[in-house]
């Protein structure tokens, strides 16, 4: 019992558990206030109900959407060189391979995946992490293509024009959408891992 | 076997940890909490703190944009076949009100930092060398239509008239009763054209006759019609939607 105060495991360090809050309060505010954007001229046969979106009108949105850019790419620019340069991504998020990711979710969704030491993602983890990464940087280079399809109209043409690039930046919102509630729905299922992205650490189980 | 594991150290934490445990949760809860009220956000951007951010954060905005703009990098130009049409009626107002000018008796009032401030009339507009443009158009609102716009380079007006391009703003007035301004450097662009001909045809009323200030690099809502006035300032004149909180540089 003496050694109980040992059992305690660093899960996550802080550069990623300040980024990660940050980053969670300025999607929510960029998803908020792009809906009620997109609600202006509906790219699909579909509004999203106005009680879910942000700014109270277009130029509101427009104005929360704007602000929040900031936050969202400084705070990116932060976490992905802190992955980058620490070694975290590599450490945490590789290696990663087809046959590990669809295992361990099917694992996930049969309920037996193995969630042992938290400091360790396990592929289908690593795989969600990696996606939403790449959702986000293409969230913001399509976004750029919308808002500057003059300025920088090298990416515009990369995203395949200006009404593609409406598309992309829908696309990547709905998949960024759907990653933040599998993750939700995740911690949900596993409320250990809730603590560890505040305080960081994790009780060893095993 | 594992499931033993968990309960047994679970008996292990002191009731202070747990505690503790407990705190952060009912924290975190109320966190989340906090995120649906901001989900409710009308209330929020009224806020007069919060207004106050996004309005500083919008002026923020319009200097980032100034310094992005670079005056040589052109708006791609389209062939005829990418032409939008119908081309959309877009204003402050439904189709039906458009305002009439009549074109005999219209004159554009020149006021502020130019030389020679004397009005002009449409034949002598007409008169002036002309250049044509497809480029697209897009709305604040996210939609977007291309089409054929000609008239007299901006650049060269302004330089006719002696205006002071060294100013910061060109304001603009129209027939129906819309304002707004723009940068000097966007006056300047070589595509901001004093726009007199919509699809090779003299400007119709629902497209702004009898001139209308078109600006590829900049969202439509910038792209006065109807001018009847405008003028070279230091100071910042605002504009119809700018006023109502609509970013004021709004630059493509």
């Amino acid at each position: 019992m003496e050694t109980a105060q040992a059992q305690w495991v660093k899960v996550h360090p802080l550069v990623v558990r300040v980024t990660h809050w940050i980053n969670a309060f300025a999607i929510l505010i960029m998803v908020a206030s792009g809906w009620r954007i997109y609600n202006a001229s509906p790219l699909f046969p579909f509004r999203f109900p106005n009680e879910l979106t942000l700014g109270g009108w277009l130029a509101g949105a427009l104005q929360w959407h704007f602000a929040a850019l900031w936050l969202l790419v400084l705070n990116g620019i932060v976490y992905v060189g802190y992955g980058i340069f620490s070694g975290h991504f590599r450490r945490k998020l590789f290696p990663l391979t087809p046959r590990a990711v669809l295992n361990d979710m099917l694992a996930a969704l049969r309920g037996k995946l193995a969630h042992d030491d938290l400091a360790v993602y396990n592929a289908a983890q690593r795989a969600a992490y990696l996606a939403i990464i790449l959702c986000l940087a293409v969230l913001v280079l399509s976004g750029l293509a919308i808002w500057k399809p003059v300025q920088f109209r090298e990416i515009t043409w990369l995203m395949g024009g200006y009404e593609s690039a409406r598309v992309v930046h829908f696309v990547a919102m709905a998949m960024t959408v759907l990653i933040v509630l599998v993750h939700i729905v995740m911690v949900i299922l596993v409320p250990r891992t809730f603590p560890t992205i505040i305080t960081g650490r994790a009780r060893r189980t095993s | 076997m594992k499931k033993r594991t968990m309960d047994a150290s679970l008996a292990e934490h002191s009731p202070k940890l747990i505690r503790s445990i407990e705190r952060r949760l009912f924290l975190k809860r109320g966190l989340s909490l906090g995120a649906l009220a901001l989900l409710s956000g009308c209330e929020l951007t009224d806020d007069e703190g919060v207004q106050k951010v996004l309005l500083a954060m919008s002026r923020w905005n319009d200097s980032a944009q100034a310094w992005l703009f670079n005056p040589n990098k052109l708006a791609p130009e389209y062939p005829e076949s990418a032409i939008t049409k119908p081309f959309p009626f877009n204003a402050y107002y439904g189709e039906d009100e458009v305002r009439l000018v009549d074109g005999a008796s219209y004159k554009l009032e020149l006021s502020g930092l130019i030389r020679d401030n004397k009005p002009w009339t449409l034949p002598e507009l007409y008169a002036l060398p002309q250049t044509s443009q497809i480029t697209r158009h897009i709305c604040v609102e996210g939609w977007s239509a291309i089409g054929k716009w000609s008239g007299v380079r901006f650049s060269d007006f302004l330089a006719r008239v002696g205006a002071d391009t060294t100013a910061k703003y060109v304001g603009f007035e129209c027939a129906d009763d819309y304002t707004t301004s723009i940068d000097m450097a966007t006056a300047l662009h070589p595509q901001t054209l004093l726009t007199l001909r919509f699809a090779d045809q003299i400007l119709p009323p629902k497209y702004g006759f009898p001139m209308k200030l078109r600006m590829p690099t900049k969202l439509g809502f910038k792209n006065p019609k109807h001018i009847t006035a405008m003028y070279v300032t230091n100071e910042y004149p605002g504009g119809y939607w700018e006023d109502q909180g609509y970013n004021w540089f709004s630059g493509s």
